[in-house]
């Protein structure tokens, strides 16, 4: 599904964030990528969505390497990748219904699928009944709920969450989780990276630690690891 | 591209017309002035080309016959003269058409000179390109039965050089402006483009295509360009249709005319719209470049 082969990054101003990352992760599974800041752990997930372009190696996201990718063919890749990040990135002047939408209309999905499909999505996510809402009359958890609802609205394969409950409390923290436990039961592939110990220690599942741009351990049910 | 996509991208470009106002304001007035100045300046320039040429077309030359020439050597002298390259005309004119002509002009006096005519006859040559008249000159002087060729020596070649330069100057002019308003445009766009920085980044990460980011920024571009070219079209047509107003009266005996009002003014009216399109799509091409190299 995704696989890195000998993937080297080294940014302009001469930081080695990836120094040889090798890694498989198969459809399906539940990765956490932990490590200190700065480590390289951005880099890592960055270049899935090709957010980043490796210096060396290559990227296969089902089966294309997108090291390679020309950058006009990157917009189709994305279609196939949900991305949640740390501070929500969704539109102040859109209400929840339509920051959804606005997602499948930039792909250009017929009006009536986004209809089905953000209703669908807000359904899973639990907040049918704020549709109408603007994002500033949410809490945090909702808003980022809503991120969520997005990154799923086109079905995507994979999903990545950047520090995705890094401006959460701990309870709304656990329901994001649930809300992630729940998506990845469906089949998706999930990618997180996080500081927080106190969930990747409990919801056990594979753990990818990152130190200086290598990848210093990769455990199936591993644990956070580091002393916070 | 589908319509229902086509009229998002319109409206899109529009909304930003208006939550930018004071930005559109700005790009608009910057446009306004620098096509006014270009269709002045073009104007003013396709009309002074105009007369170049009309004052080009007028150079000729007077070839004088030898007095001891008789017919044959005069219609030899013709068929000599035509096979030249690049004379475009040759008309013959006898000594007694041209003592009439003296006549008509300057009166009966002149009728005194019929008894024993001091004029020659003459040939009439014009090149097919005035520049080749001096060439042409000298060439003809060589052919027997001439006695002489006259032409504007040495004024010719000053006056050539002259529309020369004033055309080069009126060029990079009109291309310095171009620039300025091309690069103001393009700021304006790069304002806008901040101001929905974060639209444009979730357009990028759900996998929106370059072209659906860049479309609405482009005809941006063009509405700010067409905006622009409304004052600039209305002033250079009524300023022109006065100075034709005026100086059409006053130049109608003379061999330099000015351009008719129509079609021209249709013509540089077009070109000032383009121009304002062009301005303003290559203007946001320049800044949307920088924000889609995701």
């Amino acid at each position: 599904m995704i696989q890195m082969n000998e993937v080297y990054k080294k940014y302009p101003n001469g930081i080695m964030a990836a120094n040889g990352f090798d890694v498989k992760i198969q459809s399906g599974e539940f990765v956490y990528v932990v490590g200190p800041s700065g480590a390289g752990k951005s880099t890592f997930i960055k270049m899935i969505y090709r957010e980043e372009k490796p210096t060396k190696g290559n990227i296969m996201v089902n089966g294309i390497d997108i090291a390679k990718l020309k950058s006009k063919r990157v917009p189709y890749l994305r279609r196939n990748i949900g991305v949640v990040f740390q501070d929500f990135k969704l539109l102040n002047k859109l209400t929840v219904y339509e920051n959804i939408a606005f997602a499948l209309e930039v792909i250009e999905e017929q009006p009536k699928v986004i209809k089905q499909r953000v209703m669908e999505v807000l359904d899973l996510v639990g907040l049918k009944h704020k549709a109408r809402m603007m994002p500033d009359e949410l809490s945090g958890g909702e808003q980022q709920r809503v991120s969520i609802a997005r990154s799923i609205a086109n079905s995507p394969k994979v999903m990545i969450a950047d520090e995705p409950t890094g401006n959460l409390d701990p309870e709304t923290s656990w329901e994001i989780m649930n809300l992630f436990e729940e998506i990845n039961s469906r089949g998706t592939t999930i990618i997180m990276a996080t500081h927080n110990r106190e969930i990747v220690n409990t919801i056990r599942h594979r753990v990818i630690a990152i130190e200086n741009g290598v990848i210093v351990r990769d455990e199936q049910r591993g644990d956070y690891g580091y002393e916070s | 591209m589908k319509a229902r996509t086509l009229s998002r991208h319109f409206r899109e470009s529009f909304k930003s017309l208006v939550r930018n106002g004071w930005m559109t304001f700005a790009s608009v007035s910057a446009v306004t002035v620098t096509l006014l100045l270009v269709g002045v300046f073009t104007a003013l320039m396709l009309n002074m080309n105009k007369a170049a040429d009309d004052i080009e077309n007028d150079v000729e030359m007077n070839v004088y016959v030898e007095l001891e020439a008789d017919e044959q050597a005069v219609s030899t002298l013709e068929q000599e003269i035509e096979r030249l390259t690049g004379v475009e005309s040759v008309d013959y004119s006898t000594k007694e058409e041209e003592l009439s002509g003296l006549i008509d002009s300057f009166g009966e006096e002149m009728a005194l000179f019929e008894q024993n005519n001091p004029l020659r006859d003459k040939f009439v040559v014009k090149a097919v390109d005035p520049r080749q008249t001096e060439r042409l000159a000298s060439q003809i002087g060589t052919l027997e039965s001439t006695h002489s060729v006259e032409y504007g020596e040495g004024k010719i070649d000053r006056l050539f050089s002259i529309l020369e330069v004033s055309r080069n100057v009126g060029a990079v002019l009109i291309f310095g402006l171009l620039f300025t308003a091309m690069f103001l445009i393009s700021n304006t766009i790069k304002i806008t483009i901040v101001a929905r920085r974060t639209e444009i980044e979730i357009m990028k990460l759900v996998g929106a295509s370059n072209w659906f980011v860049r479309i609405p920024f482009i005809l941006e571009g063009i509405w700010l360009g067409i905006i622009g070219s409304i004052l600039p079209i209305a002033a250079v047509s009524m300023i022109y249709y006065n100075v034709y107003e005026y100086m059409e009266p006053r130049l109608e005996n003379s061999f330099i005319q000015i351009l008719e009002f129509s079609p021209f003014i249709y013509q540089i009216n077009a070109l000032i719209l383009l121009m304002g399109v062009v301005i303003g799509v290559w203007g946001s091409f320049m800044s949307v470049r920088k924000f889609l190299r995701v």
